[in-house]
């Protein structure tokens, strides 16, 4: 059977599994009959955020690290120490607290975990073109036809990539490699974390047929309890009816359910596609109906896209307000600009025309905003004849950002942007 | 209803009335053109609600009456039916109407003309006349700078208003999109003691210049505050007006542009036509750098390279560069006539004035940009 060593990535053909790499002596080894053949792969960083907390901060490392924070947030990544005391991503954050008390809570520091997930991806990039990223620590990589250019199966290549961004980045991920996206997304959960797991062609539907139908891409509560009250809890039942009898039950879904209990996708993987839209929002610690409070917190969620904005070099075309009412019910509006935009100012003031009409003294529990239709900075914030003032208000914005890139982002800011609590 | 008329007159008439009324329409009454036949006439009526658009046309009425039918339908078939072609319209009151010329037959289905809305005129005490050409010097010459920026929809349309020059009363038109802006300037017509300033919107401006261009020589125009009406002899146009303040234009018009350039109009627009062939599709930006007696447009792009002409002008000012979108210039050469513009400028980031020289009446302010 073809085995790889897993350190590093020699590989021979054995019929006993070695106990030893012949090479290196690491006993992290990974065997599988279609080990050389297979060349779909899903890499998943493993707990992402608090891994990078920890690389940068060596005294957390053995300790539980929650990453999230606020009153009413959510765990945005935890550690596989704090997964232990049954810690999970997305759990309310006083819920998080309860189960593991001694974990140390780190508030997020995005902007970080952006300049590793890029890095990430470069390294991805190196070994293929066809990276389809799905956030920013998890992406699918098509390997096929790169055999003779790394002189290396898929596999083999794969695993000197992950061992290489644990070395430069300094995280560990997780592979699945199969030969589709849904098993190898799959594939990547199965040995997390620092797991290279293979589904392959002969073992797929034996694999699948015993697991519960929610691992099915595109299968949620409501779906697995709906496919539960017709009496299917496994994949293996899926396979009992046929594809017009499943999509006449469960719609379009019904067409995937009947291939990807079959251990079949069609889906190719596309490389990254553009940036679409660049967007900050913020959930409050109580809903609020002020307006000029949502005012000061939409100027600061204006002044955060347009940061973005200017470092990406992109200027919006549009821009989308994103609020959801305390019953939970979101509302969306969008504008397309006249002029494209990186300025805070023009943001926030296209923003609170859109925000004004949907006050009407409602209370909100989340505000956003977005520059969308991205383009070319290069003839943004145009001047405009019947502004004159316009000229003035850029002059100044651009005045403050070259006081904050030599002295920080807190150097200068709008009164607007204080909080008066403070 | 029963009418015989000759296919090139229907066609006519109908090329007035039918592009008022909308592609797609959630009301079907919208569709459709009211066709009203009485006393040796029909009468066509086609709105959008905030367009009214009545025609009228000599027939041979056989029976008076009237109906409605889709109006693109209608005039799709009119306009396929063979040159010189009588066509015959008859409604029998059944829900259809029957056309036939030559051999071709046609039913339509109608829908009754009860159901047609009417925009009512109301009152408008503002009454004068002009020439058709007047008029169009006026549309012309600012239609191109009107926005489309459905925020400031305020600059939809063209400022029509009363002004004055040299003491004087004149009858002005303003358009901008806050890039560029057109003012042009007629005598006041006749009669005229204080009218409203009245915002025209864009697709108004579109169907009148039509009507300009084929109804005859005298304008009738009649407003209120918010509706204005152009009576043709055959054709009357009622429309509802931008409901909006127009900017305070005047303020934006530089005053102190010192640095003149005289340029040969049709010269200097081939010129920039050429160079602006390299500038880049989004931007369209040219470079004008000026030196004495010289001036030399630039532009250059990424993709396609760059490309260069001097053209010897007017100007005896300091050396100064400036950058313009191309497409805005060509615009406003377009519009004058005579054959030296004269440009006025402040500095390489200020609003630049463009005019024809010795002509008062019309002046193009533009926006620069970063070159």
């Amino acid at each position: 059977m073809p085995t790889l060593c897993r350190d590093c990535a020699t590989g021979y053909a054995t019929d006993v599994p070695l106990s030893e790499c012949p090479g290196c002596g690491s006993t992290r080894q990974i065997s599988h009959t279609e080990l050389a053949c297979l060349s779909i792969a899903h890499i998943d960083c493993d707990a992402f955020y608090a891994s990078v907390e920890k690389r940068d901060d060596p005294s957390l490392r053995g300790k539980p690290v929650i990453v999230g924070g606020g009153h009413r947030g959510v765990v945005a990544a935890c550690c596989y120490v704090a997964r232990i005391k049954g810690v999970r991503s997305a759990m309310p954050m006083f819920e998080a607290r309860k189960r593991c008390p001694e974990a140390v809570v780190i508030p997020p520091n995005l902007e970080k975990y952006r300049i590793a997930g890029h890095a990430v991806r470069a390294l991805m990039s190196e070994v293929t073109p066809l990276v389809e990223p799905i956030s920013i620590d998890e992406a699918f990589l098509d390997l096929r036809g790169t055999e003779k250019l790394h002189r290396a199966s898929p596999a083999q290549t794969l695993i000197k990539l992950v061992n290489r961004i644990e070395a430069e980045v300094g995280v560990s991920a997780s592979v699945g490699l199969s030969y589709n996206k849904f098993l190898a997304k799959v594939a990547s959960d199965l040995d997390k974390p620092r797991g290279f797991s293979v589904v392959g062609k002969s073992e797929a539907l034996a694999f699948l047929a015993d697991k519960p139908v929610g691992l099915l891409w595109g299968v949620g509560k409501v779906l697995q309890k709906n496919l539960a009250r017709d009496g299917i809890d496994t994949i293996g039942q899926l396979r009992h009816f046929d594809e017009s009898g499943l999509v006449k039950r469960y719609g379009s879904m019904g067409q995937r359910l009947f291939h990807f209990s079959r251990g079949e996708d069609s889906r190719a993987i596309e490389p990254q596609s553009e940036t679409k839209s660049i967007s900050a929002e913020t959930t409050f610690a109580t809903d609020l109906n002020d307006p000029e409070e949502l005012l000061n917190i939409l100027w600061r969620l204006s002044e955060k896209v347009s940061g973005r904005l200017k470092a990406a070099d992109y200027a919006g075309g549009g821009i989308t307000l994103k609020l959801k009412l305390s019953d939970f019910k979101q509302i969306t509006r969008s504008r397309v600009l006249a002029s494209p935009t990186q300025m805070a100012d023009a943001l926030f003031r296209h923003a609170r025309d859109l925000l004004q009409p949907e006050l009407k003294n409602r209370k909100f529990r989340l505000l956003g905003i977005g520059a969308t239709r991205l383009c070319s900075p290069n003839q943004a914030d145009r001047p405009d004849l019947l502004d004159p003032k316009q000229q003035d208000r850029l002059d100044i914005e651009r005045a403050m950002d070259a006081v904050r890139k030599r002295f920080g982002g807190d150097a200068i800011v709008k009164g607007r942007s204080l909080d008066r609590q403070k | 209803m029963k009418i015989t008329i000759e296919r090139a007159e229907l066609l006519k008439s109908l090329g007035h009335v039918q592009s008022v009324v909308e592609r797609r329409n959630t009301i079907p009454i919208l569709s459709n053109v009211k066709i009203e036949a009485a006393d040796g006439r029909l009468t066509l009526n086609a709105t959008d609600m905030d367009l009214d658009m009545v025609d009228s046309v000599a027939a041979d009425v056989q029976s008076a009456g009237a109906t409605t039918v889709s109006a693109h339908t209608l005039y799709d078939i009119v306009r396929k039916l063979p040159d010189g072609s009588q066509v015959q319209l008859a409604a029998s009151g059944d829900g259809q109407l029957h056309l036939s010329a030559g051999r071709s037959r046609f039913t339509l289905s109608c829908l009754p003309t009860e159901e047609f809305p009417v925009l009512s005129g109301g009152e408008l005490p503002h009454n004068f006349s002009m020439t058709a050409a007047e008029l169009r010097a006026l549309i012309d010459r600012t239609k191109f700078a009107i926005s489309t920026e459905e925020t400031r929809y305020y600059l939809n349309g063209i400022y029509l208003h009363r002004a004055e020059r040299d003491g004087v009363a004149v009858l002005r038109a303003v358009a901008t999109d806050g890039h560029r802006l057109a003012s042009v300037e007629g005598p006041m017509p006749a009669g005229v003691d204080d009218m409203p300033g009245v915002i025209v919107p864009r697709k108004t401006v579109t169907e009148l210049r039509k009507l300009i261009d084929e109804s005859g020589d005298e304008v009738r125009i009649s407003m209120s505050e918010n509706k204005i009406r152009f009576a043709f002899d055959n054709a009357i146009l009622t429309s509802k007006l931008i409901d909006g303040t127009f900017p305070d234009y005047q303020r934006v018009i530089p005053t102190g542009n010192d640095k003149d350039m005289e340029v040969n109009c049709r010269q200097f627009a081939d010129a920039v036509d050429r160079v602006s062939a390299i500038s880049s599709e989004k931007s369209r930006a040219i470079k004008l750098s000026l030196s004495n007696g010289l001036l030399a447009l630039s532009a250059s792009s990424p993709e396609h390279g760059s490309a260069e002409e001097e053209i010897e002008v007017n100007y005896q000012g300091e050396p100064m560069e400036i950058g313009f979108n191309s497409a805005y210039l060509l615009d406003i050469t377009r519009q004058i006539e005579g054959e030296i513009a004269q440009v006025s400028l402040a500095d390489g980031n200020s609003p630049t004035i463009l005019r024809e020289v010795d002509d008062a009446s019309a002046l193009y302010v533009i926006m620069p940009m970063r070159v």
